[in-house]
């Protein structure tokens, strides 16, 4: 589903590679924890799978598409399978919460008959069913960040992205959206998701790959947010 | 339903930039105004050169016998003489240019001179002797008017030989002073046009930067995003273009086939409201391809995936 081969990937200017020679490989229908302290290379590594950036060497395969080769008038295409939530919501302030959600499906060219059926239908899986015309500023942090989740998967994508999306969140709150999450991942969509909140990976027990100053430091089948087990390659090395 | 939204958005983009699409409507009126305004200079001046060099022609004048300039030493210009230059302009190599000629006695040249100075009592004065004959020579092209005048005027009996278009090139010379102006300052105007239009539009895209970046990150196309802005542009300009349409029709019926015509009396050779009218679709044409042009590099930058 997504294989990265040696990927590094290095900003201008950076003294040394947000990511560093990763390899991974996620397939179908698995939810994955990504953690690591700031700047190891999460949000990088997100970044590369939507195809925001490209990376400095190796290749990235999503999707059954080696990303390389795919032009980049091909890229909103390619982007139309995958969907992201973010830490701040990035709702559009002046659309109601149905609007939201509409609003991808407009602006990909799906007929309104499609629209009014899947809209209704995303924000009744996300549980705000009855909240269809209220305004983002009128809704909880929890609630809009379920409406971003709405908007993400109104699609049906193969691959859901979060980049720490219960970073603005409470604890009570975040098990809600977390719940939504893995609801979402039995449905047979691939969660990846960036994060900093051991309770969550702790209590979860899926799978976790850590990252360190670009380097994958540690990738458990089954995992907490701290691992009991020795690291899979040497630290120091890694901080070199 | 796609038709709708992407217009929406276009009005809608519209609508929060008014003061800027207002400005942009203004500079591109008054430039494509330029624009039409040289453009029918060019046409008026060609128009008078096809018509004048048709009739203009070469002059050749003969001695009479009060001459004492050019070839003449106080003597009329005799028949020989005057056969001579008659031979020389039928002969090789002139006769290639030479269309046609035409002989004026002196007592001709009295007769169209009295005529032409009824009222004034000087030309009472004005006997036939004192006037040379002429021959007109009118060329296939004008501008070959210098070998006749060089192969002639050592003739004989031959007091000058002029090249009538002389007395009109001051006029093109204004004229084309004129054109080049306007055309100098519609080119300034259209870069201030392109530019105001790109800034426009950057400003719209920017203001609408959350959007753009939730579109592309659901996946709208390239076109989708950037249609919108491109119609913005295009929008504005067309309104600015058809206003310079209308003001150069409107010059035309007011100015040229008015008060101009009354002045030189007749429009015969004068622009009118039909070639206003075909300059017109030329001015909104060139409208809307720079503002459709502009506005899809300015919004380039938002494209970037």
């Amino acid at each position: 589903m997504i294989r990265f081969e040696s990927v590094s990937k290095s900003y201008v200017g950076a003294t040394r590679p947000a990511l560093n020679d990763v390899s991974l490989e996620i397939g179908k229908g698995e939810f994955v924890f990504l953690v690591g302290a700031s700047g190891s290379g999460k949000s990088s590594l997100l970044r590369l799978v939507l195809k925001e950036e490209k990376p400095t060497k190796g290749q990235i395969f999503v999707l059954g598409q080696k990303l390389s080769a795919l032009p980049s008038r091909k890229v909103p295409y390619f982007r139309r399978s995958l969907g992201v939530v973010f830490q701040d919501f990035r709702l559009l302030p002046n659309k109601s919460v149905y609007d939201n959600v509409a609003f991808t499906l407009q602006v990909i060219g799906k007929s309104r008959g499609f629209i009014q059926e899947a809209v209704p239908d995303a924000l009744k899986t996300v549980g705000l069913a009855g909240k269809a015309n209220r305004m983002p500023h009128e809704l909880s942090g929890g609630e809009q960040q379920r409406v971003a989740i709405a908007r993400a998967v109104v699609n049906k994508p193969a691959i859901l992205l979060a980049d720490e999306p219960t970073g603005n969140l409470d604890p009570v709150t975040s098990q809600g959206i977390m719940a939504l999450l893995e609801r979402i991942n039995l449905g047979g969509t691939t969660v990846i998701m960036a994060t900093h909140e051991a309770g969550i990976v702790d209590r979860m027990q899926r799978r976790v790959v850590e990252l360190m100053t670009g380097h994958i430091v540690r990738d458990e089948r089954v995992g907490g947010y701290v691992t009991q087990a020795v690291p899979t390659i040497d630290i120091d090395e890694a901080r070199a | 339903m796609r038709l709708g939204l992407v217009l929406g958005e276009a009005f809608n983009g519209l609508r929060r930039n008014a003061s800027m699409v207002v400005s942009v409507v203004l500079v591109t009126f008054i430039s494509l105004t330029f624009v039409g305004v040289a453009i029918l200079l060019q046409t008026q001046i060609q128009s008078m050169k096809s018509y004048w060099y048709d009739r203009s022609q070469v002059a050749i004048y003969f001695c009479s016998s009060v001459d004492e300039t050019g070839n003449c030493v106080q003597a009329a210009a005799t028949d020989e003489e005057i056969a001579a230059v008659q031979a020389q302009l039928q002969a090789e190599p002139l006769v290639t240019y030479v269309e046609r000629t035409e002989y004026l006695s002196p007592q001709q040249v009295y007769d169209t001179t009295r005529e032409l100075y009824a009222d004034n009592p000087i030309a009472n004065f004005l006997t036939p002797d004192l006037l040379g004959g002429i021959i007109r020579v009118t060329l296939y092209d004008p501008s070959d008017a210098d070998v006749v005048v060089e192969s002639i005027s050592g003739f004989a009996g031959v007091q000058s030989v002029e090249d009538q278009r002389a007395y009109l090139e001051p006029i093109f010379a204004l004229l084309g002073a004129a054109s080049a102006a306007a055309i100098g300052v519609a080119v300034l105007m259209l870069v201030a046009a392109v530019l105001l239009i790109a800034t426009t539009i950057r400003l719209s895209a920017f203001s609408r930067r959350r959007e753009l970046g939730i579109m592309r990150l659901v996946g709208a196309s390239n076109r989708f995003i950037e249609t919108p802005f491109v119609l913005e542009g295009v929008f504005a300009s067309l309104i600015g273009s058809l206003m310079a349409g209308g003001a150069v029709i409107a010059i035309v019926q007011f100015f040229v086939t008015g008060t101009l015509a009354d002045a030189v009396g007749g429009s015969a050779l004068l622009v009118g409201v039909s070639d206003a009218v075909a300059v017109a679709p030329i001015l909104v044409g060139i409208g809307v391809v720079l503002a459709a042009l502009s506005a899809s590099i300015a919004i380039r930058r938002y494209l970037k995936v």
